[in-house]
């Protein structure tokens, strides 16, 4: 494959012709070949499989090349793009059969952690842990929008992926992450509000 | 009051049991999600940035990385955003893992 430059990475794949042919050729073939170690914890994505993610990439990429500062090496930026594609593929097809509902049913904060009855922890820790558990779950019930209680419990409790949870809760994946800073925000408020300092609210969870 | 929190309890989960159920819900919150849950709440920052911008800078994140530098000392925001998201933070370590193998 031919060396490029950022320049002549932009330049080739430009304009139309055996050059840029070329191009999409070599890049092809990198951002398949970067996917196979991208994805190599995902053993059911098949050769077949890379190809498209790669293709798709192509196609973002040809489509955003005025985005491209130049701040980075040409093949990272697009390798990032290949990677994007490729998750956002696998994401959709893992949660599929998911129900946000189901999962977030207990979104008024109804847990019951089970440190609360952890043997090792001295008195004090056990009422620190107690209070604050108490204040996190009122906080969670009263200081959080339904949409917050529910992203929390989704993606904090479930493990959810953010981009799921989005796509079930007809959002994006960024406006989804500010929704739940903002939840953390109320929540630490809250916490915070205990007179405790944030060392030892932390200290007070520590096993 | 604690054994209305039990009746309610066993309500919600009459409510959701259903025969052709393949899970089973639970009502317990394992010490480590606990953990990082008040983590991430406490370490909150109002300058946190979103996974779009996360997402713009993390070619730039990801070659510092390669050539050895502190890319949490460059890009701060970003090493932040990668603590705590686990999306982006997947994505970044397969880029990494692309990159390190290719030429």
């Amino acid at each position: 494959m031919t060396e490029r430059s950022n320049e002549q990475w932009i330049a080739d794949l430009s304009q139309p012709g055996p050059q840029r042919d070329q191009a999409l050729t070599d890049l092809r073939a990198l951002l398949v070949r970067g996917l196979t170690f991208a994805l190599s914890n995902y053993s059911a994505v098949d050769e077949t499989t890379r190809e498209d993610f790669g293709q798709e990439a192509l196609l973002k990429i040809l489509a955003g090349l005025d985005s491209f500062r130049g701040e980075s090496r040409f093949t990272t930026w697009a390798q990032k793009i290949a990677v994007r594609v490729a998750f956002t593929e696998l994401r959709r097809h893992r949660w599929r059969d998911v129900s946000l509902d189901e999962l977030t049913d207990f979104s008024d904060g109804d847990f019951t952690p089970s440190m609360l009855a952890d043997p090792s922890a001295g008195p004090e820790q056990q009422t620190a842990r107690r209070m604050l558990w108490d204040t996190l779950q009122q906080a969670i019930a009263n200081d959080l929008t339904e949409k917050q209680r529910q992203a929390l419990v989704a993606v904090r409790v479930h493990g959810i992926p953010l981009e799921k949870v989005a796509r079930r809760m007809d959002t994006n994946r960024n406006a989804l992450y500010k929704l739940l800073h903002d939840a953390r925000q109320r929540l630490k408020k809250r916490l915070s509000a205990q007179g405790l300092s944030p060392q030892d609210i932390l200290a007070a969870f520590e096993s | 009051m604690k054994v209305d929190w039990l009746y309610h309890l066993l309500e919600r989960l009459r409510r959701r049991h259903r025969p052709d159920s393949g899970s089973s819900a639970t009502m317990t919150l394992e010490p480590h999600t606990l953990k990082q849950m008040v983590q991430g709440i406490m370490t909150t920052r109002p300058d946190e940035i979103g996974c779009d911008h996360c997402f713009e800078q993390l070619d730039c994140f990801a070659d510092t990385v390669l050539a050895g530098k502190d890319a949490a000392e460059a890009l701060p925001l970003v090493q932040d955003h990668l603590n705590r998201c686990h999306d982006c933070r997947e994505e970044f370590e397969a880029l990494l893992a692309a990159l390190r193998a290719l030429p």
